[in-house]
C-alpha cells in the first residue's frame, strides 16, 4: 500500500454560497478552529478521507465576493491567498459556486484562476436554478472554463463522493488569464513583479491595489509597493472598475454559451420575496422580531437551567473526591478552590451560550437574521450602528467574547467600533448569578397585577437597563468619533431556506469552542491568581487572624464546623485580597460598599459570578453550602456595624446591582476587545467609561435611597 | 430645462429601471462586485420599515443597501 499522503485544499466563495455546508459535509467532526497567522479571524480546518489511503487538509476560508476585500472577514481571504501563492500551497482551491446566481459567483472564480491556483470547481444549488428555470450545460461549462465542474448538493450531500475523487485525482488545470494585468497598467504590473519577484500578473495587480491594507506584507516591501504606485500614479479605482466590468464581458459570454435562460422569467426563487413582505413589514416584522426575541431569551433563562444545575453539582463532585483522595494542604486546596472552581465558573457558563448561538445559527441558516439587519438598520443607524449590530448586541446576552468576535462582518471600522465597545454592556450570563442573588435579597417575591413577579420585573428592568446603556453609549461615541470612512450596507439577501441541523450544531460547537478558549483560559488563570491573592497574605496577620479567630469562636461557643468557617473568612480579611478590599474602601464608600465588597468587585474580574463564591467565603459559610440561598440569608443577617440595622438595604443593594450592571469586570473582553481593535487603547478607554459609567450611577442610587 | 436623472432611490416597490452609470466612484466598485452592473435591470422589491434600506433585485437575487447608496446608482431614462 502506499504511504497515506495528505493533499492540501482550501473552500472559497461567496457568502450563502453554501461553502460551510460544503465544508462540514467533506470534513464532519474533524474539525479544528486556530487562527490565521497575524489575524484574529477562526481559521476552521478539516481533514476529509478522500480514499483509502489519502486525505486532505481542507481550510474553509470566510466567505468573498471579490479579492478586493472590504471587511476584516474577507482580508484574511486575500492574506491567506498571498501567503499560499508565495509558497505555493494549497494543491488546490475548491471554488464553491451558487448556481443560482452564476454570474456574480463566476467574478471569484476568474480572479482566482489568475492567481495560477489549481481549481476544482464545486456547482452547488443548482437545484435551485432548475425552480429558476435556468438550464445549466456542465459539460460545455467544463469545456470553457477548463476546470472540473462537479455539481455538489451541499445540503444533501450529493456529489460529495464525486468531490473527494476530483481531489484524489487532480487533473492538471493549464494557467488561464481572463483578464490581462499588462493592458491595465503596464508599468506597475512589471515593476511590481521585478521587486517581489513573482511571475503573476494579477498578483501583482492585487499587490498595486492592495498593499496598505494586507497584514502578510513586509513594511519594506509596502515601502517599496508605494513608491511604484506613486511613481506612475496608480489609479486604483480606476483600474478595478475597468476590471470587474471586463471580468463581467467574459462571464456574460461564458454563461450565454452555456445556460438557458428562459425567455419569460419564472422565478420561482421570488417565493422568498412574499414571505419578506411579511418579515420586514412595518409593523409584522418588527411584531416577529420581538417574539423571536421573546423564545430566546425564555429558551436561555428556563432551558439552559437544568444543564447548568448539573455542571454545577458535577464540579461539587468533583471537589469532594480530590479533597476526600488527597491529603489536606495548600496544593489539594490550590486544586480544589483554585482550579476546580475555576473550571466550574468556565463550564458553568456553556448551556446558556450554546442555546442562545443554536438560535442565532438557526436564524442566519434560514437567512431570517439578513433581514432582521435589514429592518433594525434605519434605527441602529440613529447610534452610530449598523443593522449588522444587532447579531454582536444579541450575542452579549450570553457571553461578550465570541459577541465580540461577531463584529467582524461589519465593514465600517467606525460602526465596528462602536459596537465592540458597547456589547459588554449587555447583562451577559455571568451577571445573572449576582442580579438573583442581590434581588432575593431586598425585592420581596409578590405578583403586581396578579401575574407579574416582581422579582421578575426587577430582572427584566436590568437587562433593559444594560441595553439602554449600550444604545445611549453608542450615541455619544457616534458624536465624538469622526469618520470619513464609508459604511456600506450593500449586502445581498439570501433566499430562505430549512435550516441544516448538522450546520447548526457545528456552528454551536465552534462558539463554545471559542469561548472556552478565549474566555475560559482567562478565566482559569485569574481564579488560579485570586485564590493565590485570598488565601496568603503577610505572613504575621494571617497567624494572627487565625489565633483570634479561633479564640472569638470558642468565645461565642462555635461548632468546629462554623469554627474552620469563621477562621477562613478571618483569615480572608487578613489575605491580600481582603487589604486591596481595604485599600479600595474609601474609594467605593461613596455607593456604599464596604472592603467586604470591595474583594468581592476584585474577584468579579475573573468572571462576574465569583461574586458568589466570594460573598459565601466573606460571611464564613464555607463551601460546603455554597448555594445562593445560604448566601442570600448570611447577606440579609449582617448588621451595619454603626447603626445596627440591616447591612443590605434597599440603597445599597440597588448601588451594588447598578454596579454590577455597568462596570468592566471581565479580563476575558478587555484581551479579546484588544485582539480586534488591534490596541491596547480601546480596551483601556473601555475600562475607563464603563467603570466611571458604574461608579457614578451607583452613587446616584445609593445617595437617592439613602 | 434637464430632468433630473432618476437613481434606484427614486423608484418606487415594484417599478423597474436600468442602470446607467454611478455618481460615486468608490461606493460603485461595491455595485460591481455585487453583480449590479451599467445595463443591468433592476427591480425595487421591498423597503424596509421608515422607507430605508431598500432591497432591490438584480441578476437574480436580493440586494439590500441604504437609501443614500441606492441614490448613487443613476438609471436610464
Amino acid at each position: 500500500m502506499a504511504p497515506s499522503s495528505l493533499l492540501k485544499a482550501a473552500l472559497i466563495g461567496n457568502p450563502n454560497s453554501g461553502k460551510t455546508s460544503l465544508f462540514n459535509q467533506l470534513t464532519g467532526l474533524n474539525q479544528k478552529i486556530g487562527n490565521f497567522p497575524g489575524v484574529t479571524v477562526d481559521k476552521k480546518t478539516g481533514i476529509s478521507k478522500l480514499t483509502s489511503n489519502q486525505q486532505a487538509e481542507i481550510v474553509d476560508l470566510p466567505g468573498t465576493y471579490s479579492l478586493y476585500p472590504k471587511s476584516a472577514d474577507e482580508q484574511v481571504v486575500m492574506d491567506y491567498l498571498f501567503d499560499a501563492f508565495l509558497k505555493a500551497t494549497p494543491d488546490f482551491l475548491i471554488v464553491v459556486i451558487d448556481a443560482s446566481t452564476l454570474e456574480r459567483n463566476l467574478l471569484l472564480f476568474t480572479q482566482v484562476r489568475d492567481l495560477g491556483f489549481p481549481v476544482i470547481l464545486a456547482l452547488n444549488m443548482l437545484d435551485l436554478a432548475e425552480r429558476d428555470g435556468k438550464k445549466i450545460d456542465i459539460p460545455k461549462l467544463i469545456n470553457k472554463l477548463h476546470v472540473p465542474v462537479v455539481p455538489v448538493n451541499a445540503r444533501t450531500g450529493e456529489g460529495i463522493e464525486q468531490i473527494r475523487f476530483a481531489m484524489a485525482c487532480p487533473v492538471h488545470n493549464p494557467p488561464e488569464q481572463y483578464l490581462k494585468p499588462m493592458e491595465l497598467a503596464p508599468a506597475v504590473v512589471a515593476a511590481i513583479k521585478k521587486h517581489m519577484k513573482i511571475d503573476n500578473d494579477y498578483m501583482a495587480l492585487l499587490l498595486a491595489h492592495q498593499y496598505e491594507g494586507m497584514l502578510s506584507l513586509s513594511a519594506y516591501d509596502k515601502a517599496a509597493i508605494d513608491s511604484i504606485v506613486k511613481e506612475n500614479k496608480f489609479q486604483s479605482t480606476g483600474i478595478q472598475s475597468s476590471e470587474t466590468l471586463k471580468r463581467y464581458d467574459l462571464i456574460r459570454k461564458i454563461i450565454k454559451d452555456t445556460i438557458s435562460i428562459p425567455v419569460v422569467s419564472t422565478e420561482k426563487g421570488r417565493w422568498s420575496e412574499r414571505i419578506d413582505k411579511v418579515l420586514t413589514h412595518k409593523i409584522y416584522g418588527f411584531a416577529i422580531f420581538f417574539l423571536v426575541l421573546f423564545v430566546m431569551f425564555q429558551a436561555i433563562f428556563a432551558w439552559a437551567q437544568y444543564p447548568m444545575d448539573l455542571i454545577d453539582g458535577l464540579m461539587g463532585f468533583l471537589k469532594e473526591v480530590v479533597h476526600n483522595i488527597l491529603p489536606e494542604g495548600s496544593l489539594t486546596d490550590l486544586l480544589t478552590e483554585g482550579l476546580i472552581a475555576g473550571l466550574g465558573g468556565v463550564l458553568i457558563f456553556i448551556p446558556q451560550i450554546a442555546i442562545l448561538f443554536g438560535f442565532i445559527a438557526v436564524l442566519e441558516e434560514t437567512g431570517y437574521m439578513s433581514r432582521v439587519m435589514y429592518i433594525m438598520d434605519k434605527v441602529m443607524r440613529q447610534f452610530g450602528l449598523s443593522g449588522k449590530s444587532v447579531v454582536p448586541l444579541i450575542s452579549g446576552v450570553a457571553c461578550a467574547v465570541p459577541a465580540i468576535m461577531a463584529t467582524r462582518s461589519i465593514d465600517n471600522w467606525k460602526e465596528r467600533l462602536i459596537t465592540i465597545f458597547v456589547t459588554p454592556f449587555m447583562s451577559c450570563s455571568a451577571r445573572i448569578p449576582v442580579y438573583t442573588v442581590l434581588i432575593a435579597l431586598v425585592i420581596p417575591s409578590k405578583n403586581i397585577f396578579g401575574v407579574f413577579n416582581l422579582q421578575g420585573i426587577v430582572m427584566m428592568a436590568l437587562y433593559l437597563l444594560g441595553f439602554l446603556a449600550a444604545i445611549l453609549s453608542a450615541l455619544v461615541l457616534h458624536w465624538i468619533l469622526r469618520s470619513k470612512e464609508r459604511g456600506y450596507f450593500i449586502m445581498e439577501l439570501p433566499s430562505y431556506k430549512m435550516p441544516r441541523w448538522t450546520n447548526v450544531g457545528l456552528a454551536i460547537v465552534e462558539k463554545v469552542k471559542a469561548f472556552v478558549f478565549e474566555a475560559g483560559k482567562v478565566i482559569l488563570a485569574i481564579s488560579i491568581v485570586l485564590w493565590v491573592l485570598a488565601t496568603y497574605g503577610p505572613k504575621e496577620g494571617m497567624q494572627q487572624a487565625k489565633i483570634e479567630g479561633q479564640k472569638e469562636a470558642l468565645a461565642k461557643g462555635y461548632s468546629p464546623a462554623e469554627t474552620e468557617n469563621y477562621i477562613s473568612s478571618k483569615k480572608l480579611e487578613a489575605s491580600y485580597a481582603g487589604h486591596f478590599g481595604k485599600f479600595i474602601e474609601p474609594g467605593i464608600r461613596p455607593l456604599g460598599f464596604d472592603w467586604k465588597i470591595g474583594i468581592a468587585l476584585i474577584t468579579s474580574f475573573a468572571a462576574r459570578e465569583v461574586f458568589i463564591g466570594t460573598m459565601a467565603t466573606i460571611y464564613s459559610i464555607g463551601d460546603q453550602a455554597e448555594e445562593t440561598d445560604s448566601v442570600v440569608e448570611k447577606m440579609r443577617n449582617e448588621k451595619d456595624p454603626q447603626t445596627g440595622a440591616a447591612f443590605y438595604n434597599i440603597a445599597r443593594s440597588l448601588s451594588l446591582l447598578v454596579f454590577y450592571v455597568f462596570a468592566m469586570q471581565c479580563m476575558s473582553t478587555l484581551a479579546v476587545v484588544y485582539r480586534e481593535t488591534k490596541t491596547w487603547k480601546w480596551p483601556i478607554i473601555q475600562f475607563v467609561f464603563m467603570t466611571a459609567v458604574a461608579y457614578v450611577s451607583s452613587f446616584v442610587v445609593y445617595s437617592f435611597f439613602e | 430645462m434637464t430632468k433630473i436623472q432618476k437613481s434606484v432611490a427614486d423608484l418606487k416597490p415594484g417599478e423597474k429601471g436600468t442602470v446607467c452609470c454611478f455618481k460615486d466612484e468608490i461606493m460603485s466598485l461595491k455595485f460591481l462586485e455585487m453583480g449590479c452592473l451599467p445595463g443591468s435591470e433592476v427591480e425595487l422589491s421591498h423597503k424596509a420599515p421608515f422607507g430605508d434600506p431598500i432591497c432591490i433585485r438584480v441578476g437574480g437575487y436580493a440586494l439590500s443597501m441604504r437609501l443614500k447608496e441606492a441614490a448613487t446608482i443613476m438609471l436610464i431614462e
